[in-house]
């Protein structure tokens, strides 16, 4: 029973990094960029939740805010710096996205003060619900799976299935190609790094719901999402999803498991502390050794 | 034991002729954090010393504020800098008690006075105690252990207990059973900025524990009790004040409604410092006062209270004089142990809900004139 | 156009940005302002580890997101050192004794050992990879070092490890400010020279080239992977030694110095002064260190601020500062 619940756990922490994840593997897949920003963005989509939220008392049109604002907040920055990174390298990349970073926290901070922010669900999505067998698991936790689904899909369809689609494959392949075919690079540009935004906003504010929502709640997400791209493969979606769901299971259940696991072997609080440090240096020993194993990631094509 | 003299007398001599008192004023250097995710708690502590300063019209006292962003090894080096160039009489401030651990036993020992209006690190209450160092908050174990005795005297039997994997976590598992006398259903160490408890609840449903005993600062905190309320495990929670906090209250909204926590001070307090307190702040900012900003009230107050009636160039009549503690604490009764550090009593109190306002009212006294249990170590 | 006069230029530049930094704490020492002499120490240890970090990243072209593990080991190593020569018990007792030192000529050769044989390991593992991949593998080792720090009770976990009292250096009160950034001055200057050297000797130049064309370095006989191994292990030596002396400007070592902020900190020195020019990393620390300090002045927000300017060098002086000066932008 512990175990089920822990694999459901597993299994939303997962799509949750896989929605944040799916961006950043975009944006680097089509413009070849590394976003340390993106956290950034996933504070703004879940501070825009709570504002919203708390001015209209409709979580609804908070949702829809997360998405707006990031989306909003994505595009203004695509154009008015990142545009100008693309043909940089990664390190100067890395230094302005930090410099962002700095820019978004302080300037949050500034407008809506040092204290976390209230931000709580609806009456309809809130409590748990008995699943089969027994298993009392929280309502929203279950939407957070299914939203991340959902996305999955979104994104599978839309990369497979439309016009827009095919422009960012051909973006990926031969960005002078698809320029000398009469596409307009700079809005498409514009629009991946948009939709990106708007994903990491949706999970900031799905995830600022159930947790808190103060400044530099994106960084440590951030840092986890980057693992999971770099599992998974450089700009593949599939990559992400498979390498999120991974990453999302080996962290609940090696917490889970791990303590009691050395508890058969030591004294229970040794056991206790030691499980906890192995359980939080896991995903980074599984990241290495899949690395090490395949340098590309899982279904990286390139290096 | 030896290294500590030999500490001493180098730092002392390096000090020599680096005090800066003047005929009657006092220059206070005040590190806290006011940026980053942890400002909230150093701006409550600065607001509430400047209030008391301002209540009292001391213009004579001179503060200079300087922000570690949580971080140890900065305030070490405002630290030094504000000994050496700022040449100040009195340090305080710091919210942590790593950054404490960091900074006190080298200020002290160079001869300055610190006054801790937060952190209270259990080496600096036992073996590593200072002349010169008072704690005006409490010690790190204090609410954890009124915690414990209030958990007995509910009839608790089972508890499960959970703290962040670092050494004030541990110190909050160990201060809870040292009043605690019941069984323990369950004793978990999370990561330290964890902020989803999916795994723990998981645990703590499975545990077939009566009550569930947590110390989560901060974010952690807020998270732990959104996604236990979600969660439907009815198990009662008890923690520290930490996690209640006036400012962190409004964040957790309604999951927080009539959970049982310990402090040694809540607004409510029937006295008449804390009444004038907690109305010249809400005049003066606008907000409730946390209890953060009592301890930095109470911290100036206290540092009022031997000003007049001693020079801070003379350290043995200005030590005394802080020994007394005689200055109208916002807890009422306040006192310092043997180890400067206090002797109060500690409240339960209850989280309610006043007008659309989340606040704690006080339901009972957990502890009384409790001490601390390092004080024999403390060897002054 | 003369490749002798650009290398005599570039030479001119990193004694004048050399010079500069002793200069202001001489004359911060001479005005009575000790606390200026610890900010020009801090520069200089933060110079030294941007000086190691730049002959991995700017020479061998090895973007390294984890050097705060290096950082942070020599920070430690000091730390567990100093504190077991003040507690008076041995920092191992098996497989052979090794006693506690408070002397930092026996404390270094220690951190160059310990941040050696880590970055040997950490090295090995990377550099299988190569890109981004490289910058996550090196951040993942680098966390993995962080949180094995913070749940490393023996030596305060989280809270850090205090001890008290700066190593001592023979015929040097190590306490006085100035005597103590004479020898973080003197380390920084010992770093470069070697940085100096390594970077023109045949090693150095055949690092260079598998840098632009490990094709040709690899026809040539020579295995790129060794010749990288190397750089890197260099690289983290000298980082490791700027950690020492960074524990001992503090009295203190916490998990702090080995997390991804400190690894971005020393990228960011690196890249604000610029990249594979040896000077660049003082410049970097130097300019960051006043940043910090005369903002901090202005607003509680200087972040922000910081972060603005940050962005404003890499928009429009992306050769970092030094590329400002004469001698162009050097091409990367």
């Amino acid at each position: 029973m512990l175990l089920a619940e822990q694999a459901l756990n597993g299994l939303q922490y997962g799509m949750m990094l896989f929605l944040m994840a799916a961006g950043l593997t975009l944006v680097f897949g089509v413009m070849g960029l590394i976003n340390l920003a993106h956290g950034s963005l996933y504070m703004l989509g879940a501070y825009a939740c709570a504002w919203v939220a708390a001015a209209t008392g409709s979580f609804a049109l908070g949702l829809a805010a997360s998405l707006a604002a990031a989306a909003a907040a994505g595009a203004v920055v695509e154009v008015a710096v990142i545009r100008r990174l693309y043909a940089r390298d990664h390190l100067e990349q890395v230094l302005a996205t930090f410099a962002l970073i700095l820019v978004f926290s302080e300037g949050t901070r500034w407008v809506f003060g040092s204290f976390p922010l209230y931000l709580t669900l609806p009456g309809a999505l809130s409590g748990a619900v008995t699943l089969p067998g027994g298993l009392q698991y929280p309502l929203f936790r279950l939407a957070i799976i299914a939203t991340g689904a959902a996305v999955a899909l979104g994104l599978w369809l839309l990369i497979g299935r439309t016009r827009l689609g095919i422009r960012i494959r051909a973006g990926e392949a031969d960005r002078e190609m698809v320029a000398a075919l009469g596409v307009d690079i700079a809005r498409l540009y514009t629009m991946v790094f948009a939709l990106g935004a708007a994903l990491a906003g949706l999970a900031g504010a799905l995830v600022g719901t159930i947790q808190s929502v103060q400044v530099g709640m994106g960084e440590p997400v951030l840092i986890l999402a980057f693992v999971v791209i770099v599992i998974g493969g450089i700009g593949s979606i599939k990559g992400a999803f498979v390498a999120a769901l991974l990453v999302g299971l080996t962290d609940a259940l090696g917490k889970a498991l791990l303590p009691s696991l050395f508890a058969r072997v030591m004294e229970a609080s040794a056991a206790n502390g030691i499980g906890a440090a192995l359980g939080s240096m896991l995903i980074y020993i599984l990241m290495a050794a899949v690395l090490i194993w395949r340098p590309e990631g899982l279904y990286g094509a390139r290096a | 034991m030896k290294t500590r003299t030999i500490l001493l007398s180098t730092l002392a001599a390096m000090a020599l002729g680096a005090s800066g008192a003047t005929a009657e004023g006092i220059k206070v250097g005040m590190i806290t954090t006011l940026s980053g995710g942890g400002a909230g708690l150093g701006i409550d502590v600065r607001d509430g010393f400047d209030l008391a300063l301002k209540m009292a019209g001391a213009s004579d006292v001179e503060v200079i504020v300087e922000d570690d962003q949580q971080k140890p090894d900065i305030a070490v080096q405002i630290a030094d800098k504000m000994i050496q160039s700022d040449q100040v009489d009195v340090l305080t401030g710091i919210i942590w008690s790593n950054l404490a651990m960091a900074v006190v036993p080298a200020a002290v020992a160079q001869g300055k006075f610190y006054l801790s209006p937060n952190a209270g690190p259990s080496p600096l209450a036992g073996a590593g105690c200072d002349k010169n160092y008072f704690n005006v908050a409490w010690q790190n174990d204090n609410l954890h252990e009124a915690a414990g005795a209030y958990a007995n005297s509910a009839g608790y039997k089972n508890s499960f207990m959970l703290a962040p994997n670092y050494p004030a976590g541990t110190d909050a598992i160990t201060g809870y059973k040292r009043f605690y006398t019941g069984a323990a259903a369950g004793e978990v160490y999370t990561q330290l900025g964890q902020t989803d408890y999916a795994a723990e609840i998981a645990q703590i449903r499975a545990s077939g524990a009566d009550s569930v005993f947590f110390f989560l600062p901060g974010g952690m905190g807020i998270a732990f009790m959104k996604q236990y309320a979600e969660s439907g495990v009815d198990i009662p929670l008890v923690g520290p004040a930490f996690s209640f906090d006036q400012n962190i209250l409004q964040a957790v909204g309604d999951a927080a409604l009539g959970v049982h926590n310990t402090s040694q001070w809540n607004k409510d307090l029937d006295n008449p410092a804390n009444k004038a307190f907690v109305e010249a702040f809400q005049a003066e900012y606008g907000r409730l006062p946390s209890l953060y900003a009592s301890q930095g009230f109470d911290t100036a107050n206290l540092l009022l209270s031997a000003k007049a009636k001693a020079d801070v160039g003379d350290q043995d009549a200005f030590r005394a004089a802080l020994e007394a503690a005689d200055f109208a604490s916002t807890r009422g009764d306040f006192k310092f142990g043997p180890n400067h550090h206090p002797i109060q009593d500690i409240y339960v109190r209850e989280v309610v809900k006043e007008g659309d306002v989340y606040t704690n009212k006080v339901v009972g006294v957990a502890l009384e004139d409790r001490g601390d249990a390092y004080a024999e170590e403390c060897k002054m | 156009m003369g490749r002798v006069r650009r290398m005599r230029q570039a030479a001119i530049v990193n004694a004048a940005v050399f010079a500069l930094l002793v200069a202001v704490a001489l004359a911060a020492h001479v005005l009575g302002a000790p606390y200026v002499v610890t900010l020009a120490t801090k520069a200089a240890i933060f110079a030294m580890a941007g000086v190691g970090l730049n002959l991995a990243l700017g020479y061998g072209g090895m973007v390294s997101f984890g050097h705060a593990a290096f950082f942070g080991i020599g920070g430690y190593v000091t730390g567990i050192f100093a504190s077991h020569a003040a507690a008076g018990t041995p920092v191992l007792t098996l497989p052979f004794t090794v006693a506690g030192s408070a002397e930092m000529l026996g404390i270094w050769p220690m951190v160059m050992v310990v941040t050696a044989l880590a970055a040997m390991v950490i090295g090995a593992l990377s550099l299988r990879t190569t890109g981004v991949y490289f910058i996550m593998v090196t951040l993942a080792f680098a966390q993995m070092v962080y949180y094995f720090a913070i749940s490393w009770r023996a030596y305060g976990g989280e809270d850090g490890l205090s001890f008290y009292v700066r190593n001592s250096f023979p015929g040097l009160n190590t306490f006085a400010p100035i005597q103590f950034f004479a020898i973080a001055a003197a380390l920084l200057a010992l770093a470069m020279g070697f940085v100096a050297l390594v970077t023109r000797s045949r090693f150095g130049l055949a690092l260079q080239a598998a840098r632009a064309n490990p094709q040709r370095v690899m026809a040539s006989g020579i295995r790129p992977f060794a010749l990288r191994l190397t750089a890197f292990v260099l690289s983290a030596v000298i980082v490791g030694l700027a950690g020492s002396l960074y524990a001992d400007l503090n009295r203190f070592v916490s998990p702090a110095m080995l997390s991804w902020h400190m690894s971005g900190e020393i990228m960011v020195f690196v890249i604000l002064g610029g990249v594979g020019r040896l000077a660049g990393p003082v410049a970097g620390a130097g300019v960051f260190i006043l940043l910090e300090q005369v903002l901090g002045g202005v607003s509680d927000y200087w972040q922000a601020l910081l972060g603005l300017l940050l962005l404003a060098i890499v928009l429009y002086a992306p050769g970092g500062i030094l590329g400002l000066l004469p001698g162009g932008r050097r091409h990367v």
